[in-house]
């Protein structure tokens, strides 16, 4: 049977992982590939890597990194921040990483999506959507799509987007709350489940783990196929084998 | 001489597989040379994306007689994921596109109520044994990424089986031409353990 996957998310900086909350308060905590080695030991289903890197040469160092984690980690993992266009794309598949996600871009132009997935596959464009509600007391008024970190609203519906993201070609959707992200009191439920009855290509949840419960919602009642986390497993407050282990036991299928 | 030599033809993710095999100990070569793909002891056919772009960019290499002429002079090849579905008649993406014809049956999109692509960790149901599959545990996980599935004529070709609304040969073998559904690359240690079984085949010239 399929197994339910467990993501872990290392946040990159000038080819260093970085903890902390996003954009404020960086720690450099070290080499993305020792990181990744740790997350593999305990048994990541897949890793995702985000570039938070302002810097104009951020390509070159990314590329290095991406190389250096293909040549020891045999898991699938993404890269995603600042790709743009098709070359982007291109050089960052090359180098060795399995797929790329999409934000920005892809929302100020939807046709990168088609012609990506096109050109490497659907399997490995994944579309990062960063969601907001409405109105925060009541998910019956929906969610706005934000780009540019979540800095930017783009007067776009969540699910309106991600239906049109499934046609344009995208192979996974990455989703996560802004409401719920670092607050550590459960994912987005209602959003997640939205999404994952509009669309039927796989819908990663993020945003809002912080107990062991939390992870198990995402994928029973959000329906999500695989759920992701940066700090919760940056700091250690639980290890992927921990959250496997309760997940198993609770009867969801995990590797 | 060269004894692994990985088809380059422009599509996919090699560089992962060649670090795969290197990790086994087994070095494999990227390469697009002809005359090194006709001396290679034994060859890995990749493959990503869509099935009828990867037939017609192994074909306009003049990779696919090359292929069909190695494989039966019996020069051990493993097809990894589109690499697989390639070796069969013909798939029904995009229309119907004709394979090498190398295995009979065809390729088919999984049920419309499945979520599609399969992207994760399934589990492999041994249904022959087979060397290739030799230490690695009935109903291991490895890592799947695809839309469609091989649908065998043959039951014969198959070795193992996986569960995706329905069931499909996830492992198949005829002779020493194989091909694997998912990404022994991406697939830890398991992975690692069934291409250093395909490496040992095809530099010792024995299963044993």
């Amino acid at each position: 049977m399929l197994a339910k996957r467990v993501i872990p998310c290392l946040d990159v900086d000038r080819g260093r992982v970085v903890k902390g909350v996003r954009f404020t308060s960086l720690i450099d905590a070290g080499d993305p590939v020792a990181q990744a080695k740790i997350y593999d030991r305990q048994n990541a289903d897949e890793l995702t890597f985000l570039d938070i890197t302002a810097s104009s040469n951020k390509r070159d160092i990314m590329i290095d990194m991406v190389r250096r984690v293909a040549d020891e980690v045999f898991i699938p993992f993404t890269v995603g921040g600042g790709l743009r266009s098709v070359e982007d794309i291109r050089s960052v598949l090359r180098a060795g990483a399995d797929k790329v996600s999409l934000n920005t871009a892809a929302v100020a132009s939807p046709m990168l999506i088609a012609v990506s997935a096109e050109t490497f596959g659907s399997q490995c464009i994944v579309v990062a959507i960063d969601a907001r509600r409405r109105d925060p007391h009541d998910a019956g008024k929906g969610w706005e799509v934000f780009t540019h970190g979540g800095r930017q609203n783009a007067g776009r519906d969540v699910i309106e987007w991600a239906v049109h993201c499934e046609l344009l070609g995208a192979g996974e959707i990455l989703l996560t709350s802004m409401d719920c992200d670092g607050a550590k009191e459960g994912y987005d439920l209602e959003l997640t489940r939205a999404i994952s009855d509009a669309v039927r290509i796989p819908v990663i949840a993020s945003g809002g783990a912080g107990k062991l419960e939390h992870f198990y919602d995402a994928l029973t009642t959000g329906g999500a196929s695989a759920v992701l986390a940066a700090s919760l497993f940056h700091f250690g407050e639980f290890s992927i084998t921990q959250v496997k282990d309760y997940l198993r036991e609770r009867g969801v299928v995990v590797r | 001489m060269t004894e692994i030599a990985i088809i380059d033809y422009g599509v996919g993710n090699l560089r992962s597989v060649e670090r795969a095999f290197a990790a086994t100990g087994n070095p494999a070569t990227i390469t697009d040379d002809e005359s090194i793909l006709c001396e290679a002891k034994g060859l890995v056919l990749p493959g990503v994306g869509a099935f009828a772009a990867c037939m017609k960019a192994l074909s306009a290499r003049g990779f696919d007689g090359l292929v069909r002429e190695r494989v039966m002079k019996g020069t051990p090849l493993l097809g990894i994921c589109v690499g697989m579905q390639l070796l069969f008649d013909e798939s029904a993406e995009f229309g119907d596109a004709a394979g090498l014809g190398l295995i009979r049956g065809r390729v088919r999109r999984f049920p419309r109520e499945q979520v599609v692509p399969q992207v994760g960790w399934n589990q492999i149901k041994k249904r022959n044994e087979h060397p290739l599959l030799a230490e690695v545990k009935d109903e291991a996980f490895f890592y799947f990424v695809h839309s469609y599935y091989c649908e065998v004529a043959d039951s014969t070709v198959v070795v193992g089986e996986t569960d995706y609304g329905v069931t499909y040969p996830s492992v198949i073998a005829r002779g020493d031409l194989l091909g694997v559904q998912f990404h022994p690359e991406k697939s830890q240690a398991v992975g690692l353990q069934m291409l250093s079984n395909f490496a040992h085949r095809v530099r010792f010239n024995t299963w044993n």
